[in-house]
Formats: C-alpha cells, sequence, structure tokens
C-alpha cells in the first residue's frame, strides 16, 4: 500500500487510521455512558495497560531516541530527565517549571560539550 | 459524586461557551501548546509534512496516540501495529468520555452535539469540566465544555504548525529541546499520579520492560509491553487487594 500511494499520501491514511482508532473510544463512551459503571474492574486494567505502554515508549524516546536526539549522549538526556523530576517535585508539582528546566538543561549539556 | 451545586451562571449557553473559551486561556493551555510545539517539531524530524502534523492534530487530538504513532511509523511499522499501538494508548478515553457525559448533560441538544463534544475530551479540558460544570445551570454545561475545549482544539492546531516551523527556524540545539518536550512533558505528567498502586506499577514494569523490547522488536515492542506490563501491575494489585 505504502508503495502506491508515495510518501506524501500513506502517512495520511496511517494517521486517519489511528484517528479512528482513537475516536472509537470516545463514541463508545457516549454510547455507554450511564449504562455501565466505571468503577469496574475492565477500566482499571484498560489504564494500566495504557500507562505501561506509554511508560515503555517514554523510556525507550530517553534512553534509545531516533531522530536528531539520538546524536545526543545517553547521560545527558538521563541527566535532564532527573532534574526535570527534581524541579517538578521540588516546585510542588509545577509542569511548565519542570518541562523548561528539563529541555533546557539537555539543550545546555549538549551545547557544554562542543565548548569543554 | 457530589450534588450539583448551582453557584454560578453565565445568562445563556452562548454565554457560557464563551466563558469557557475564555477561562482556557492560561496555564494549561501554555502547557499543552507546549507539548504540541513538540510534537510538531517531531513531526518534521521524522520526515514528515506540516500537512500531516495538522491532519494528526485535527482528527486525533490525543497526544500520546499522536506522538506513539508518529514514532511507530518512523520505525517502518506495519498499519495494524500502529492501530494497535494507538488504540491501546487512547482506551483510557472511554472511561473518561463516559463520567464526563453526565457532567454536561441536561442540555436539549441532539444526540450528535455529544458525539461531536466527545472528539475534543482530553486531560485538561476533561478536569475543568468536571469541577466547573456541576456548578453551572444544565443548559450551560455542554456549551462551557465546547467552549472550553474547542479553544485548546484549535490553539494546539496552532501549536503544531509553529513546533514544525521552529524545528526548522532554530539552531539545531533548540530543535533538540523542543523534541525532548514530549518525552518530559509525558514522564511529569505521570510521576503526579503515583498514589495508585496498580497504575505505578504499570509504570515501572512498562519503563523496564519498553527499551530492551525495542532491541528486539522496534515495531511490536509498544504493543507488547503495554499488555505484559500492565496486565501484570493488574494481576499484582488485584491479588494484594484480594489477599486483604
Amino acid at each position: 500500500m505504502s508503495e502506491i500511494m508515495g510518501a506524501f499520501w500513506w502517512p495520511f491514511a496511517v494517521i486517519l487510521t489511528g484517528a479512528a482508532a482513537t475516536y472509537i473510544w470516545r463514541a463508545l463512551g457516549v454510547a455507554l455512558s450511564g449504562r455501565v459503571s466505571t468503577d469496574s474492574r475492565i477500566f482499571e486494567w484498560i489504564a494500566c495497560v495504557a500507562y505501561a505502554l506509554l511508560a515503555a515508549l517514554i523510556a525507550r524516546m530517553i534512553i534509545f531516541p531516533i531522530g536528531p536526539l539520538a546524536e545526543t549522549y545517553l547521560a545527558d538526556r538521563l541527566g535532564a530527565a532527573v532534574g526535570a523530576l527534581a524541579i517538578y517535585f521540588l516546585t510542588r508539582n509545577n509542569l511548565l517549571a519542570g518541562v523548561s528546566v528539563g529541555t533546557v538543561a539537555l539543550v545546555a549539556l549538549t551545547w557544554s560539550r562542543t565548548i569543554l | 459524586m457530589s450534588v450539583d451545586m448551582i453557584t454560578r451562571d453565565f445568562g445563556s449557553a452562548p454565554a457560557a461557551f464563551r466563558g469557557g473559551a475564555q477561562e482556557s486561556l492560561g496555564v494549561p493551555m501554555m502547557v499543552l501548546c507546549g507539548s504540541y510545539l513538540g510534537f510538531g517539531a517531531l513531526v518534521r524530524e521524522s520526515g514528515l509534512a506540516i500537512w500531516h502534523g495538522l491532519f494528526s492534530t485535527l482528527t486525533s487530538w490525543a497526544l500520546p496516540g499522536q506522538v506513539a504513532l508518529v514514532e511507530l511509523y518512523s520505525v517502518g511499522a506495519p498499519l495494524l501495529v500502529i492501530a494497535s499501538a494507538v488504540a491501546l494508548t487512547n482506551a483510557r478515553l472511554l472511561p473518561m468520555v463516559m463520567t464526563l457525559m453526565p457532567t454536561i448533560g441536561g442540555a436539549h441538544a441532539p444526540r450528535w452535539f455529544y458525539y461531536a463534544a466527545a472528539h475534543v475530551v482530553a486531560v485538561t479540558g476533561w478536569a475543568a469540566a468536571m469541577r466547573v460544570c456541576p456548578t453551572l445551570p444544565n443548559e450551560q454545561r455542554l456549551a462551557y465544555f465546547a467552549g472550553f475545549s474547542g479553544t485548546l482544539w484549535i490553539a494546539t492546531l496552532g501549536a503544531t504548525a509553529i513546533g514544525f516551523a521552529l524545528a526548522d527556524a532554530v539552531p539545531a540545539y533548540v530543535t533538540l529541546g523542543l523534541v525532548f518536550l514530549n518525552p518530559i512533558y509525558f514522564m511529569l505528567v505521570f510521576a503526579s499520579d503515583l498514589r495508585q498502586r496498580s497504575r505505578m506499577l504499570a509504570l515501572v514494569f512498562g519503563a523496564v520492560i519498553g527499551p530492551p523490547l525495542y532491541l528486539w522488536s522496534p515495531e511490536w515492542s509498544l504493543v507488547v509491553a503495554g499488555l505484559a506490563a500492565g496486565t501484570l501491575a493488574y494481576g499484582i494489585s488485584a491479588a494484594r487487594g484480594a489477599r486483604k
């Protein structure tokens, strides 16, 4: 399929498939609302699977990144991540502060290696 | 569930829509737009076009799934794998929409309004609506939510485009920071939600087995890690809960 549609149209087909895989849950949510309890165990399992999948993705993006991050040092990425967590907890869950410190730290660490 | 206490009144549904739009402007919007800047940059660095990024934000509007899709696309994963990973990532929207609907219900709106509103359900707008809507008269609730979340949705479209443009316009070091935004953002969002044991275990197991599984199979690792680590975490906490 990807060969026929080419590098411009094929991603649209992929994104549309992803959108369908997303909207189906939203539509089901409207349809089932008021009929099924959200306290049920299946929803706890769904949450666990989503959390585990995303944790795997985040860990992979930090440890084995693809794209431009692949050229940075693992130690810098881990250091920036730990710094972001530290600031986040020190500022009592201030997302803006944590995210800013984490990204700026990676940029600064990477840059510092070019001048040392 | 708390008993509804009508303490605010915008006067009419259109006014509630505008009120919701106004109240969406703030720190949560800044953080959300920041992470969509990162998504826009990720789209460019993955070799995709700006239209792909905008189309994704327009049609999916659930950032974790969008990031997973672009990352899996970059490693050449087959469509079935991408669809499964996105579906597993976004299944959490189901209970969110289910709990939101009674909160924004009560307006004399056609059914399809609610199906349309469900498209803009995401954590930021959901949390605001769960807090504010019970304080509003029935007929203003859906309008408030639509104004609030609809504004966030439009803003993230702009942020996607700006992130895409920035990734090429700024020095390579700054692009690194933009692409690094998403993993850091998600990591912190999850770090604040560690009270529930099953979810904490799911995060830890997923983070531990995710990278080695990636070396085994770049394509299947996310789906396998999610199902295996998530089920294990659920099983352990369910077994512990039962023993009490």
